[in-house]
């Protein structure tokens, strides 16, 4: 993205907003229940969520129009990703599957399902070969399509959100024992760990920089924490709301950060830290 | 024309026919019209497509629709509620196009005889008679005008019997009641589509009233047409051309078949033919028509049901006799009535039989009661009876027959049933775990014999397996015992075991229970804590191998905390065929891994690798190459192995086991994932000791008694020596810390010591390492070898050569080839006789340990039981070979013992030699 901006909530829709301007560009309604999580594609054509209702959804920014349904899951659809190209939809469930969904073909079924995990799954980020996935068991499972290896670390509490870090060579991975933990892809080796915010309850994001250089997290005590990657030190913590913050995204080039607190989605800039808010 | 002209000619000549017009000159010879252009058309000039002879011939209405080109009109709908009287009943000509009602068509109103010429006193034997004649003659047509006009007259006879109360079609004679051979329709029944000629159906209703009380005798007027007609065709016997009539009107025809009943087929189809003929116009031009495809065409299109009443008839008639054609109807119609009612009281019969099998299951359910009595009766016992009682409902149930006896023998034989049913079911038997920590903690209970039931019981109900079931019938005493000092322990136990969460054994959940039931026992403070941890040690494994036998499997499988958390482990290794080991690495590496987050130990220690196969379409979607192209498995690949394989079991215990460790490299080679985390297990356990030194502290002072007791091993086995199985368990202490030892390790050390020996003794280096590694408990059973070793060395130098030769023993026993996971499958199912025997010390040992493992892979793999049944058979026979040995070793008590502890002693033999090396 970069220039748009997602929000799904409980209200059953998704609503497209331009974060700049903060201006509401479209509202797609076809869910079930509570949107639970959306992502984009990398060309901006095309939207997936994820809900309540099991069903993880294919859009089409422009018409507003449900593309495809994907039914499959069994329980709420957690986290939902596009590779790429958005030629596959991986999504993650708390029936403890991630599917990978295809987009080009009719299947409705999906192409696989990574099964392994022993819990819900809380988590997707996908990189070019890699489905990286966070549970609720406490692992961290890195699928590498490549070399077709994969790769459990055992993180111990449940996991809520896990990325990769822009250079690849990292996961970020963040649990409900209110730590960040920055782990080496490779050898699963613990390069960072980050605390002083509060997770305990909540599904709640993190974030790396987009220069690698610090680790974001939402917290529940309405702060954003950055903390600096290499040195682990606590850097800023953005005071957003009173609430739980409970997603975040930053800018995949520029020293944007969106967070999302309680109906409200928050667009903080690094150099002014002026908030502009959207009203969601 | 041509006449006069010819004439003209030709005078004398006669002509017949007109003569062709002459050619005009000009005109051209008109070609004949191909045959592929020829149309035909009806009567209104529309164009009817030929579909063909065979199929249905010409297309009717609009497109072979009911409809025409403006769609079709349904008759005018009028108010039920002011005409609510008549209802219209749809016959079959109102679905009919006007073509056929014409003269040609099927059913033609033109010419017919109208009642006013039909004759009231249409003798129906003459008519018949003509009918048949009809039927019959090579026309079938030709009697037909015949029955268009008949005489008017009615005999006198016949109008005598008719002031008499004689109507036509009745016998005469006395009327004798019967009832009604089917309900009359309902009249207010609405019909659907299209309804039966208005005709037939009254007459059907007229007849079934008239009918009803009608008189039996039919048989002179049938006599008549029947039989008299010589055969004068070609046809088979019975063969009848086709009714023209039936073929026009089947539907009534045959209607008549069912409402007579009574009498005789051909009777009824003539009655109905008449009575068809007269209620309803015959026409000539029907029958005229031919038997053609169109009417057969008809027949099935209004008479589909008929069919399958003919077939019925037929079906009735063919047993009833043979001689249809050449008998007379009179006893043709005398079979056929009885055998009617037989019919009938035969369904009836039936009726009432099924009725009485259902009210018999109902009355066989509540014996099941009778046992929930039982139970408060008997604190522990009636829990057996009650499980027991259970079995036997279950088997009634299934069986439909409740045999609420329960013979203890039928019990074990029912338990065996239910044990099979049970591993079907899985969870029930699952349930068991329990009783297993008991289990070792009431082995050093054995005195408590009265429980025996119970602990039968709870083995049965935890031990689904059908080996132990098998061992239950065999032993059934020696599990008792187990199992009430098993009871006895498990209140303790559970009051214990909320206060020991801790497991050393995070891989071998047995093993942890063990150390908890031991600690338990101290901190319940059984008299001798430490010496009882020792003694139930003792005990477990002399006695043990007895009653171990039996519980063994349980013991692997029962979890033996209350905490069914072991039971959810191994259900997950049960419900994934994985490969076994991903599934233990990843719960059982837990503590370890635990322990290493706690430690921020992330890396290797957290680091789990699997082979994981993507989807081919996933690698095309994600423009990566398929890492594997030439495998078909898709995610996590499947272990192949046998389940039964020694080496599966191997790999189990390899994480407590120091031995095995060697293999288990070897193993772990194979398998990179364990590699991995073992190491840093081994980094862990350190502190894990550390933090487990209480614990290990409790064992290795119950360790540092058993040694005491160990030295003094000569007495016992002395005792062990006079008793036969039961005394084999008090045999030397030491040994059977030795054994408990490794029997809480699983079997692999006695494997690797038999079969891997010379890999042993590299690996033990090695094993130390990998023994600590594992868990925590692993170095203190390492302590607890180590003081073991050194008091065993001494004694066990001794020993040692005894071992060697019950190794030998061991591997002649044990097939040599328990490389070969055959072998193993094969030890596995021999277990269970062992267990009835239950008094085979040490030779079981290994047997328990093949049976745990088995076992564990029996959960996981339950439908492969069959398979193991079989060769339990074989086992069996092997181990009563065994036992037959294993006695003879009893009856040299010492020889015996050293055997016993010799397996254990081969480990403890490697520990010392670990010492050295250190």
């Amino acid at each position: 993205d970069g220039n748009y901006c997602l929000t799904c909530g409980s209200d059953k829709t998704l609503k497209l907003w331009n974060p700049h301007k903060g201006t509401a560009l479209r509202t797609y309604q076809g869910h079930g229940y509570e949107v639970l999580d959306a992502a984009g594609s990398f060309d901006n054509s095309q939207i997936c969520s994820g809900g309540a209702d099991k069903a993880v959804a294919l859009w089409d920014v422009t018409t507003g129009q449900v593309v495809r349904k994907y039914r499959g899951h069994a329980g709420k659809v957690n986290c939902v990703q596009f590779n790429g190209e958005a030629t596959v939809i991986v999504s993650g469930s708390i029936d403890s599957t991630v599917r990978c969904w295809d987009c080009r073909s009719r299947r409705p079924d999906p192409i696989q399902v990574l099964d392994e995990a022993k819990d819900g799954i809380s988590s997707v980020k996908l990189s070019a070969h890699e489905i990286l996935t966070g549970s609720v068991d406490g692992r961290v499972r890195r699928y590498d399509l490549r070399t077709g290896h994969l790769f459990s670390d055992y993180i111990g509490s449940p996991i809520t959100s896990v990325c990769f870090s822009k250079d690849g060579q990292c996961v970020l991975a963040a649990s409900l024992d209110s730590t960040l933990r920055l782990l080496d892809k490779d050898t699963g080796e613990l390069l960072g760990e980050y605390t002083g915010h509060r997770s305990t309850t909540y599904r709640l994001d993190c974030v790396l920089s987009e220069q690698d250089t610090h680790v974001g997290c939402a917290s529940e005590d309405g702060h954003v924490y950055f903390w600096d990657l290499v040195e682990g030190s606590l850097a800023l913590s953005l005071p957003v709301g009173q609430g739980v913050v409970q997603s975040l995204a930053f800018h995949p080039r520029l020293p944007c950060l969106l967070v999302a607190t309680q109906g409200e989605v928050t667009l903080w800039r690094e150099d002014t830290f002026q908030p502009e808010g959207d009203p969601d | 024309m041509a006449a006069v002209e010819s004439s003209d000619s030709e005078e004398d000549l006669v002509s017949y026919g007109s003569a062709l017009q002459p050619l005009q000159e000009g005109d051209r010879i008109k070609k004949p019209v191909p045959f592929q252009e020829q149309t035909v058309k009806d009567a209104k000039g529309r164009y009817q497509r030929f579909h063909g002879a065979f199929t249905g011939g010409f297309s009717a209405g609009y497109f072979n629709t009911v409809g025409t080109k403006e769609g079709w009109t349904p008759s005018a709908f009028v108010s039920s509620r002011q005409k609510r009287a008549d209802r219209t009943i749809l016959g079959p000509e109102d679905f009919m196009d006007e073509e056929d009602l014409s003269e040609f068509g099927i059913a033609p109103k033109d010419i017919t005889t109208t009642d006013d010429f039909a004759s009231k006193a249409k003798d129906r034997i003459k008519e018949k008679a003509r009918q048949i004649a009809g039927v019959v003659a090579a026309i079938p047509g030709t009697t037909a005008f015949d029955d268009l006009i008949g005489p008017s007259k009615i005999t006198v006879g016949v109008e005598l019997l008719r002031k008499m109360g004689w109507k036509e079609g009745q016998g005469i004679g006395p009327r004798v009641k019967r009832k009604p051979c089917r309900q009359k329709p309902d009249p207010t029944v609405k019909i659907y589509g299209c309804a039966l000629p208005p005709g037939l159906s009254e007459g059907s209703e007229d007849e079934e009233d008239e009918y009803q009380p009608e008189n039996v005798t039919f048989a002179p007027k049938d006599v008549m047409p029947v039989d008299l007609t010589p055969k004068e065709n070609i046809h088979g016997l019975g063969y009848k051309g086709l009714d023209p009539s039936q073929a026009l009107f089947g539907v009534s025809g045959r209607e008549h078949l069912n409402l007579f009943t009574g009498g005789s087929e051909e009777t009824s189809n003539l009655f109905g033919n008449l009575r068809h003929s007269k209620g309803r116009k015959l026409g000539i031009t029907g029958q005229a028509f031919g038997v053609g495809a169109l009417e057969e065409e008809d027949d099935d299109i209004y008479a589909t049901d008929t069919l399958s009443k003919y077939d019925t008839v037929l079906k009735d008639e063919e047993p009833g006799d043979g001689l249809y054609g050449w008998t007379a109807p009179k006893q043709y119609k005398s079979k056929k009535r009885p055998e009617r009612e037989f019919k009938y009281v035969g369904k009836i019969l039936d009726g009432f039989s099924l009725a009485s099998k259902s009210s018999a299951p109902i009355k066989i359910y509540p014996p099941p009661n009778l046992p929930r009595n039982y139970r408060p009766v008997h604190y522990f016992r009636p829990v057996i009876a009650a499980g027991n009682e259970n079995y036997h409902l279950q088997k009634a149930l299934e069986e439909s027959i409740g045999k609420l006896e329960s013979d203890p023998t039928q019990q074990s034989r029912h338990a065996l049933n239910a044990a099979q049913r049970r591993e079907q079911l899985g969870e029930t038997g699952l349930k068991g775990p329990t009783p297993s920590v008991l289990e070792y903690l009431s082995e050093k209970d054995r005195e408590r014999l009265k429980e025996v039931k119970q602990a039968a019981e709870q083995q049965m109900k935890a031990k689904i397996v059908s080996q132990q079931s098998r061992n239950s019938r065999f032993q059934p005493a020696s599990p008792d015992d187990a199992s009430h000092k098993w009871q006895m322990l498990l209140g303790v136990q559970l009051a214990n075991a909320g206060s020991s969460d801790f497991r050393p054994f995070a891989k071998n959940p047995e093993k942890q229970k063990r150390y908890e039931n031991f600690v338990k026992s101290l901190k319940q403070g059984e008299k001798d804590t430490l010496e009882c941890f020792l003694d139930p040690n003792m005990t477990e494994w002399e006695r043990g191998r007895e009653q171990e036998e039996f519980f063994r499997a349980a013991m692997f499988y029962r979890s033996s905390n209350p905490t069914l958390s072991s039971r959810f482990t191994r259900a997950k290794y049960e419900d994934d065929v994985d490969k076994v080991e991903v599934p233990r690495d990843q719960e059982n590496d837990i503590d370890d891994k635990e322990t290493a987050v706690k430690m921020k130990m992330f890396g290797k220690l957290t680091r789990d690798k699997f082979e994981w196969h993507p989807d081919k379409l996933l690698c095309k979607r994600f423009n990566v190459r398929d890492p594997y192209p030439d495998s078909s498995v898709v995610g996590l690949p499947k272990v192949k192995r046998d389940k039964y394989s020694v080496f599966n079991f191997l790999t189990m215990p390899e994480p407590t086991t120091s031995v095995t460790q060697a293999t288990n490299k070897k193993i772990q080679e194979s398998n990179s994932l364990n590699k991995p985390k073992k190491p840093s297990r081994w980094d862990v356990s350190d502190k894990e000791k550390e933090k487990k030194d209480s614990i290990s502290e409790f064992i290795s002072l119950a360790r540092s008694k058993a040694d005491v007791q160990q030295q003094p091993p000569v007495p016992a086995t002395e005792e062990c020596g006079t008793g036969l199985s039961e005394t084999l368990p008090t045999v030397v202490p030491n040994e059977d810390k030795d054994l408990e030892e490794e029997s809480g390790r699983p079997p692999m050390d006695l494997f690797k010591a038999i079969f891997v020996s010379s890999s042993d003794e590299k690996s033990s280096s090695s094993e130390e390492e990998s023994d600590e590694e594992p868990q925590p408990t692993t170095s203190v059973r390492e302590s607890e070898t180590t003081k073991q070793v050194d008091v065993p060395d001494s004694s066990s130098s001794i020993v040692q050569e005894s071992v060697t030769a019950t190794t030998d023993s061991g591997i002649s026993s044990l097939p040599t080839s328990k490389q070969e996971l055959d072998a193993a499958e094969e030890f596995g199912p021999k277990l269970p006789p062992a267990f009835s025997s239950g008094r085979f010390c040490k030779l079981l040992d290994r047997e328990e340990k093949h049976r745990k493992t088995r076992e564990r892979h029996k959960t996981k793999k339950e439908h492969k039981h069959k398979k193991e049944k079989k060769k339990k058979h074989k086992k069996q026979k092997n181990k009563g070979k065994h036992k037959n040995k294993k006695s003879e070793k009893d009856s040299s008590s010492n020889t015996t013992d050293s055997s016993d502890s010799l397996s254990d002693k081969d480990a403890t033999g490697l520990s010392p030699k670990e010492l050295l090396r250190r």
